[in-house]
This record gives C-alpha cells, structure tokens and sequence, in this order.
C-alpha cells in the first residue's frame, strides 16, 4: 500500500519531466528514420528497420532510465520533501521500492509507445504485425528494470550528474563484458585467469537481454536461455535494490 | 503516564567540508516532554533545534543517547504512527493540488477511502484551505504552504505534533490562526513540541521551554518558574512636564511635542514622579509595569554562555 503509494507519486512526477518527452520523441523520428536508412541499404530493408527500431527502444529506453532514475531520489533530498515521507511510518526500504516501481511503470508505458511506432512501421512493409518482436522489446525491458535499480541506488548517495555517468557506465561495462568471458576461454589457467573469472561473475553481462538478432533474423532460441536470462535480471535487480536499500538505511539527511 | 518525548544524552556530531572535519553538533541533550503539553524548544540559529528533531524523527542516526516516543523508541512504527511533523521552510510536491496531496499522506496511514475524504475535508476547513483545495501547490503563497504544511502533519490524528518553525513566514493574522490552532491542540489532548524564534508566541502558548546553546540544553522548566513576575523598571509617558523636571527620579528616553518618555529603574520613585506631575499639573499619558519576559532570560542565557 505504502510502496504503491510511493509508485504513483513518482509515476506522476515522472511523466511531468520533459526530458521523457524530449528522448521520446527522438525515439520516434529514430525508428521513423529506419525507413531511410533502409532505402540506402543493400540488402533485406525490413531487417534494418527492426535492427534500427529495437536499437533505438533500447538506447532511448536506457537514457530515459538513467535520466530521470538519477535524479529521483536526489531531487526529494535536495528539495528536502523527504523529511516529511520519512517522519511517517514509512521504512527508508519502503521508499525506494516505491521510486523503483514508479519509475519502472513510467519506463513501461514509454516502452509500449515505442513499440507501438515500431509495430506500425514494421507492419507498413510487411502488413502483418509482428508479435515475434515484442520478445525482443520484453527483454529490452527487462534490461531497463535493471538500469533502473542501478540509477536509484548510484541517486541515493550521489548527485545526479554522477549518478548518470556512473549508471552509463554501468550499461556499457554490461555489453563489453563478454568479451571477458572470451578471454577466459582462451587464458591459460592461472592467477590471471582466476581474477578474469572472478570479475566477470561480479560485472553484469547485459547481453543476456540481447535478443535483437535472434529474432530480427528469426533464429530459434532454447527456452533455457530464455528462463536463465529472465531469472538473472530478477535476481541482479533484487541484488542492486538491496544495495541501494543497504546505503539509503544508514544515510544521514542533513 | 509515560512521556510523549524523551530524550536522554543525545550526541550528534558531523564530518563535512571537502577534508573532513568533525563538528559536533549536539553535546549530551536530555529533556523530556509530558503528555499534552505544549512544549517551546528556543536556541540561536546553529544550536542544534533542527538537529535534535531530525534525531527525533529518525531522518539522522545519533552517535549516543536515547530517543523514546510514548515509551517506544523512535524509530518503531507505533512510535511512528502517534506523531504528526511540520518542517521548517516546507517544500512539497507542487505539481499536486492541496487534496491530491493530503490524499498522498493518507494513503501512508493506509486510511480508508470515506475516512480519508472527510479528514481532507476537515483538516482544509481547519487551516483556512477549503477554497484553494483544488489549486495546485505551485501557486501557493509560503503562507499558504505552511498551512498545508500543517495539515499533512495532522492527516493521521496524531498525539505528538512536532512543528519547526511553524510560524515562520506567516502574516500576523496567519500566526494568530496557527497559534490558536496549537492552543486547541492541548485541548484535545495533544502534546506539542515546537520550536520558534518568534519569543512573544512561545511565551504567549508554551507550558515548558527548554533553551539551547552550542549543542547543550542550558535551561528548561516550567514558564512560571523560568519568568518571574518581579518588574523590572517602569515606562512612563508624560506630558506638560519638561524633562529637566525627572532629573534624579528616572531617565527621560526621549520627548516628542511636550510628552516625555521615562524610564524608571527603582519602583520606589514610580510614586514620586506620579506626585511631581501632579504638582505641575502635567498629565500621564501612559504607565507600564516591564515584568522579565522569555526574551530577557533568552538573552541572558544565550549571552551569559
């Protein structure tokens, strides 16, 4: 009740910034735009506009994610609104919960809209809708669950220019790092490949929601990696949540 | 009965700048606070008010001491549920109107819906509200904030009410309206802790008063006992005597037109000057009594540490 509560305030909040907006509508003319980067291609023109369209989901969908994530616990710090939601009987856990769902249903109905253009345009040149594409759009989602609880837990010790370049960070480190798990399979065992081992198991691997080739080529994909990829970003969120709730527990709010 | 508020030893310090450097804040507060009074907690800016009310509603984490709340400690939930909080210069959501955001408030009470509409209802009507209801806090003026400010504060009917400066920014008719407000809080049974540098409206509501200086509490009591009822000299207005006239009784202030102001220090020569006046046939325009008041102790105690 209390962290719905929370969900809807933050809910409101959100879909009032205009940075929302702004990279909305950018979204829109990028997945408008495939259709002119499909003109200048060589090849299978639906693919591009698929690649382009789920790309542009991802990115803008991740820049909505950081962009206001970061500046939503800060900004109830630093206006000093807190006070008065903490002095309630509301747990600090409560709090952030509440700010993660609401900004997690702010990035769902964003995440519709962009897959509602992208359908369109996609259904412009092949004239059936293609269902097959919102797998790729539900782990993209998935995956902007998780930058969520990174944005919140880098906003609730910091501001939010750092957050957001800590946060950035964090989404490219997450679709470099398999070339880590590439490496390892070419180390020798080892000392170094013991310490390549032991940060790959701790940095994330974003590519786990990469479906994107998978279903723009209509590539099968076992269920196994399906689940696993759906249970590790459950349990990464559930991991960084818990860390944001372990740093915002003890801080001081001056 | 168990206390609304107590407070024993309570130490905070701080490490801030960029090379860290420890301030202590609080030094070792202890007081307590009984059932349905009305509290005044007063120290200069910096002494550590805020401080020890952050400390009470669990916003900072003391280094020592002990917070309790109706015997509970203060970071419970029950502890929680019995106590209502106004902070200093309030900023709320401004995008929500005066009830969405009491709506907002209630729903962290988890107040049934009919419940909820008739408190709103009530609670606007008491802060003077009930026509901006539907205007969003954007356009509210400080005033106007503060008393929405308040009303969040009493969404869940709570025993404690803690104000920080509650009457801050207020015109004098809006402090009026808070200040009966608060009175009628201790007629129903509230306790009220608040702290104001507005000396005359702590003086004029206030049953107990602590004072707060550097981080200690230097005094506290009943106001009775703390202001005493001895005067302290005697202001007088006359006219159609010329000042030369009081030489030795009193000090001529000042003159305007042909009245002079006198400040009489011994009470003894109150009768004397009253005699002289009649003697020349001069007239008292006024005659005033100074009794010590909250801000003469608050001086001295803020000066003498």
């Amino acid at each position: 009740m209390k962290i719905g509560a929370i969900a809807g305030i933050t809910f409101k909040e959100a879909k009032r910034d205009r940075i929302l907006y702004l990279l909305f509508f950018f979204a829109a003319v990028a997945i408008l735009a495939s259709r002119v980067l499909a003109i200048l291609t060589v090849g299978d023109r639906v693919k591009i506009i698929k690649d382009v369209g789920l790309a542009s989901i991802s990115i803008f969908g991740v820049l909505m994610a950081v962009l206001i994530g970061t500046s939503l616990v800060y900004k109830e710090i630093d206006k000093k609104t807190i006070f008065t939601l903490l002095a309630k009987p509301l747990h600090r856990a409560e709090f952030i919960l509440g700010k993660f769902f609401g900004l997690v249903l702010t990035l769902l109905v964003m995440t519709a809209g962009m897959s509602l253009i992208f359908l369109a345009i996609v259904y412009l040149h092949t004239f059936r809708i293609e269902w097959t594409m919102l797998v790729a759009v539900a782990y993209i989602f998935l995956e902007l669950v998780l930058i969520t609880a990174v944005a919140i837990l880098f906003s609730s010790f910091s501001t939010p220019i750092l957050s957001s370049i800590f946060s950035l960070a964090f989404y490219l480190i997450g679709h470099l790092s398999w070339g880590l798990e590439l490496l390892i399979k070419k180390m020798q065992a080892g000392a170094g490949r013991t310490a390549a081992q032991f940060l790959y198991t701790f940095l994330p691997d974003l590519e786990n929601f990469n479906f994107k080739t998978e279903v723009v080529h209509n590539l099968p994909i076992p269920a196994g990696i399906f689940v696993y990829s759906f249970f590790y970003g459950i349990f990464y969120t559930a991991f960084i949540l818990g860390l944001a709730i372990l740093v915002f527990r003890r801080r001081d709010f001056i | 009965m168990a206390d609304a508020i107590k407070i024993e030893n309570l130490k905070k310090s701080f490490r801030l700048g960029f090379i860290p450097k420890t301030r202590e804040i609080l030094k070792g507060i202890s007081f307590s606070v009984k059932e349905g009074e009305i509290f005044g907690y007063l120290g200069p800016n910096g002494a550590g008010k805020t401080t020890t009310i952050k400390c009470l509603l669990g916003l900072i984490f003391p280094d020592a001491g002990t917070i309790e709340i109706f015997g509970q400690p203060h970071l419970s939930t029950r502890a929680r549920q019995a106590l209502g909080f106004l902070p200093e210069n309030p900023y709320f959501y401004d995008y929500l109107t005066a009830s969405e955001f009491l709506a907002f408030y209630a729903d962290l009470f988890g107040l049934p819906r009919d419940e909820k509409e008739k408190r709103i209802a009530r609670l606007l009507k008491l802060v003077g509200l009930e026509r901006a209801a539907s205007l969003r806090l954007r356009k509210f003026s400080r005033g106007m904030l503060q008393r929405v400010g308040l009303a969040q504060a009493l969404i869940n009917d709570p025993k404690l009410v803690i104000l920080d400066e509650p009457l801050g920014g207020m015109d004098p008719l809006g402090r009026k309206e808070i200040r009966d407000i608060i009175v009628r809080f201790r007629e129903e049974g509230k306790t009220v802790f608040f702290t104001s540098h507005i000396l005359q409206d702590i003086e004029m509501i206030c049953d107990h008063v602590a004072i707060i200086v550097g981080g200690r509490v230097v005094k506290q009591g009943a106001l009775q006992d703390l202001v005493s009822e001895k005067v302290l000299f005697t202001e007088m207005t006359v006219s159609g005597v010329p000042p030369e006239a009081f030489r030795g009784l009193g000090q001529s202030l000042s003159t305007q037109g042909d009245r002079v102001f006198l400040k009489i220090l011994e009470q003894g020569r109150v009768d004397d000057v009253l005699a002289l006046v009649r003697e020349r046939k001069g007239q008292v325009v006024s005659l005033s009594p100074r009794t010590e008041t909250l801000e003469d102790i608050f001086v001295e105690t803020v000066t003498g540490t």
